[in-house]
């Protein structure tokens, strides 16, 4: 086998790291360099730094170690019964990578994964390495995040947090079942405890000692995990109560969706799928719904079609249409909870709402310059010289939608 | 008419000294003309008198509004940010209106300002220009923004690269860092940089890191307008991937799968060898067969199964409900709040926890999510009854002489009987094979009465721990007088 050149290494391993939606570099631990006494700065809201044509931004230098990989995940591009070509960083190249495109401005940080070789402990033992190097031995003060390994000793996940500003553990796959059967080696309750650890590590840091000393931080921007989207038959319902559960359980930051996307050299057990881009960008709308705007879960159920949110339309809005008894919302009277239902209304636009409250008393046109998607929200709100028509047409619905795709005469 | 000029470097201080003199002296916004020019013109086309009245105050958000908007390409940005500072006098919660037509054009400009700020921070392209083995590195970068926002954004290139000297270079100013201190000067005309190796690599990345099965062009395009382009050394790839993204996709979607390479089965083969057979009859056994227990949907949401802890051969067991929050993260019965509870009442009635099996009648937490928290669910009876597989399992390991049942659900599960604890507590009980069991609260309840009524149940708490402890005592004494 030729040696492949240190550009070859980053193809073939940029290749293999791209399935992993998350390029996040917000939440860290803010810090600088101004001291001249090392490089990076975090300043707590991540930038991306480039945008490929998938839409998808480039933060952090995403990467695998290696994609040599013993697991045989079926899902996977680098799974053991892949043919696709291997390759392996040394954690030098890793190292002066990571660091050569940060002086350029390339990149926020390192986002560093790896398939596992010989023994999931060894694997976490060189990532750990990379970070350490980073952090110790060139005074790099831009973002890590280390996507690590369940199976690992907790003792090493311990240390990855003190050099990384974020950890992630995959669950992979929605339900339990679904990862048995396409990740046969992999283990949903030692992924489990893998992120409880995570949780329980970061609280214990945050606890003062007796002496008053705050202890290193650990893993300041917190845990996530990706759940891939369209490979097993979980409907949408399951696939949130899935994340809830998460959130509540690990304090995680964000769960990432990921439309499962063909693969080169795919596996016989997953046929090839478009993917579902748009299920994907409507679970997100979900997701925020149930974080940032107080619905619950029970409630995003109801309005889906047999589990699964309605791909024509956003999930606020189906809400909306399907509980048309709480409409129209008065902007100048209701509270902030019952503002945030209003369809075209974000979380922002409701604080400008309240402040300007406050003083006089909204008009239409006031809340076109608050932000208000008022094509979505008009037919949902009254304002001092607004009273809407048509809540209960039966065509509301179609309003929306995009129109039906028309058939063509040959 | 009042001729205002300010300089090109330090723009925003000149502007807020000047409005804040003309305010001072009462100069109404239209009879003020503004211009920002070479550095060396005259501040002060026209003297003007002192300012009266001391300092002048304005509303919390208007200096963070004015440094953004100096900057703006608008050259009407001066006057506008005078005009509002004139009318702010009249109406102070002007700036909190959302919806009045000034202040909304204010706060568009500032938002396009902090935009192009993040775009420079996100979009500036280094290229070495020093020796790499130098002890500080040199680096240069030519940058087009669309507004004046070199001065605002070069903090953020010091604290970002404080190892390094850099040089940004732009139409309007130019801005040097040396470690020390930032050094702005004239605009030069664009440099040319030298070739820079690292420029190969970064565009390979670029170009493997897209997923061609996703094309979604206008969500690039929002993000990065083509206006940047011309500066970035990846974006001339653009053009080829988007061309070649369909078909690569399909021909991924149309590859026959391959063959595993031969090494693969060999070590799926190893990785899958079954496990040593189930243990049985200890608590091992126990251990595994509780990790794999599907007895009741519960283990779906729960982090692990909870077993009991304590010696094997322990006179006294305690049972509680179930794992909380803590208990589920960790893995151990008893460690959050109500254990920690439970450790210091029970140290009190002299009841050595080292010296009992603690437990739970359920193994899994049961909670709701909520939000960033699990609240609490109590187990239904089915559950309890369920559950009760494992906890016989660990009453026949640990065969205990007496058994303490904190709360309803470790009640009901030992002797049957689901009825509230308030009637029954501190009496002795028995379990169907004849075991005695002690009723008592748990923890938990104690944790959530308020203040005044606490105490008295504590004490109680307190009480019946005190007893069982004497009644193990003595039924340990006992069996030494037999055994002698």
């Amino acid at each position: 086998m030729t040696r492949l050149t240190l550009d070859q290494k980053l193809a073939i391993l940029s290749d293999a790291a791209k399935y992993d939606a998350s390029c996040a570099s917000s939440g860290g631990q803010k810090r600088d360099s101004r001291d001249g006494k090392g490089l990076g700065s975090v300043t707590g809201s991540g930038i991306c730094h480039a945008y490929t044509p998938d839409g998808r931004c480039i933060s952090l230098l995403k990467i695998l170690m290696t994609n040599f990989c013993i697991y045989d995940c079926a899902y996977c591009v680098n799974r053991v019964s892949s043919n696709v070509q291997r390759a392996r960083f040394s954690p030098e190249e890793v190292v002066t990578l990571t660091l050569e495109f940060y002086r350029r401005n390339y990149i926020e940080g390192l986002f560093l994964s790896s398939g596992i070789i010989r023994s999931p402990d060894e694997t976490m033992t060189d990532m750990v390495r990379i970070a350490r190097t980073l952090r110790q031995e060139h005074g790099f003060r831009g973002y890590i995040h280390l996507k690590t390994i369940p199976d690992a000793a907790p003792e090493l996940i311990e240390e990855a947090g003190l050099y990384a500003d974020r950890l992630s553990i995959n669950v992979e796959l929605p339900t339990d079942g679904a990862v048995k059967s396409y990740a046969p080696e992999k283990d949903p309750a030692q992924i489990r405890k893998a992120m409880a650890d995570v949780r329980l590590s970061r609280e214990a840091r945050k606890e003062r000692s007796f002496t008053g000393k705050r202890p290193p931080r650990f893993a300041p921007a917190g845990q996530s995990t990706q759940m891939i989207v369209g490979a097993d038959g979980a409907d949408d319902t399951t696939i949130l109560g899935t994340s809830t559960r998460l959130y509540s359980s690990y304090r995680l930051k964000r769960v990432y969706y990921s439309a499962f996307s063909p693969i080169p050299d795919s596996s016989a057990a997953l046929p090839l799928i478009k993917p579902p881009l748009m299920r994907e960008h409507r679970l997100y709308q979900a997701d925020w719904l149930l974080r940032f705007y107080g619905f619950e879960l029970g409630e995003i159920a109801s309005a889906t079609k047999g589990g699964n949110l309605d791909l024509e339309i956003d999930p606020k809005l189906a809400w909306a249409l399907a509980n048309r008894q709480r409409f129209p919302v008065d902007v100048n009277r209701a509270d902030r909870e019952l503002l945030l239902r209003i369809p075209g209304v974000g979380t922002k636009s409701v604080g400008r709402i309240l402040a300007t409250r406050r003083h006089r008393t909204l008009r239409y046109e006031d809340l076109r310059r608050m932000g208000v998607n008022l094509k979505q929200a008009r037919p949902f709100l009254t304002a001092l010289d607004w009273r809407p028509r048509g809540l209960d047409a039966a065509d509301l619905r179609a309003r929306f939608a995009p129109p039906p795709e028309q058939l063509q005469l040959l | 008419m009042r001729r205002v000029v300010l300089p090109e470097i330090g723009t925003f201080e000149a502007w807020r000294d000047e409005a804040r003199a003309l305010l001072g002296a009462g100069v109404p916004p239209e009879e003020v003309l503004w211009h920002r020019g070479a550095a060396e013109a005259d501040l002060f086309a026209e003297a003007l008198p002192p300012v009266r009245g001391g300092a002048v105050t304005v509303p919390k958000g208007f200096v963070d509004l004015a440094r953004l908007v100096v900057w703006h390409r608008d050259p009407e940005r001066f006057a506008r940010l005078y005009g509002l500072l004139w009318a702010l006098g009249h109406s102070r919660g002007l700036l909190e209106d959302r919806g009045d037509p000034r202040i909304d054009r204010l706060r568009r400009m500032a938002k396009e300002v902090s935009r192009d700020r993040h775009k420079m921070t996100a979009f500036v392209r280094f290229r070495e220009i020093g020796d790499p083995a130098a002890t500080r590195r040199r680096f240069a970068a030519w940058f087009e923004p669309s507004h004046y926002i070199l001065e605002l954004t070069a903090p953020f290139f010091a604290k970002r690269f404080g190892d390094m000297d850099w040089s940004i270079f732009t139409p309007d100013l130019t801005a040097h860092f040396d470690g020390f201190e930032i050094r702005f000067a004239p605009p030069e005309a664009r440099p040319e940089l030298p070739d820079d190796a690292a420029e190969e690599l970064w565009r390979t990345y670029f170009r493997n890191i897209f997923n061609p099965a996703r094309l979604k062009i206008g969500a690039m395009q929002a993000e990065m307008p083509k206006k940047y382009w011309r500066n970035l050394p990846e974006a001339p790839l653009i053009p080829e991937l988007i061309a070649e993204a369909q078909s690569r996709a399909q021909a991924m979607g149309e590859a026959a799968p391959s063959l595993p390479p031969i090494r693969a089965e060999r070590i799926t083969e190893r990785l899958r060898a079954p496990e040593a057979p189930a243990p049985v009859g200890d608590r091992d056994a126990l251990l595994s067969g509780l990790a794999g227990c599907r007895r009741c949907p519960l283990w779906q949401n729960a982090t692990q199964p909870v077993a009991g802890e304590g010696p094997l051969d322990a006179p006294l067991m305690i049972v509680g409900e179930q794992p909380g929050d803590q208990e589920d993260l960790a893995g151990r019965p008893f460690v959050g709040p109500a254990g920690q509870l439970f450790d210091t009442v029970a140290a009190r009635a002299g009841l050595k926890r080292d010296r009992a099996y603690v437990t739970n009648a359920v193994k899994h937490f049961k909670f709701a999510p909520r939000g960033k928290r699990r609240l609490h669910q109590s187990p239904n009876s089915g559950e309890i009854a369920h559950c009760r597989w494992w906890l016989d399992m660990e009453r026949q390991l640990v065969r205990p002489k007496l058994i303490v049942a904190m709360g309803a659900s470790a009640a009901e599960s030992l002797t049957g009987d689901s009825r509230r604890i308030g009637t029954r507590r501190g009496a002795l009980e028995h379990a169907p094979d004849g075991t005695p069991v002690m009723v008592t609260w748990h923890p938990s309840y104690l944790l959530r009465l308020p203040e005044g009524a606490r105490s008295a149940a504590e004490a109680a708490f307190e009480a019946d721990l005190r007893r069982a402890a004497a009644l193990v005592a003595q039924g340990e004494g006992a069996a030494d007088t037999k055994g002698a």
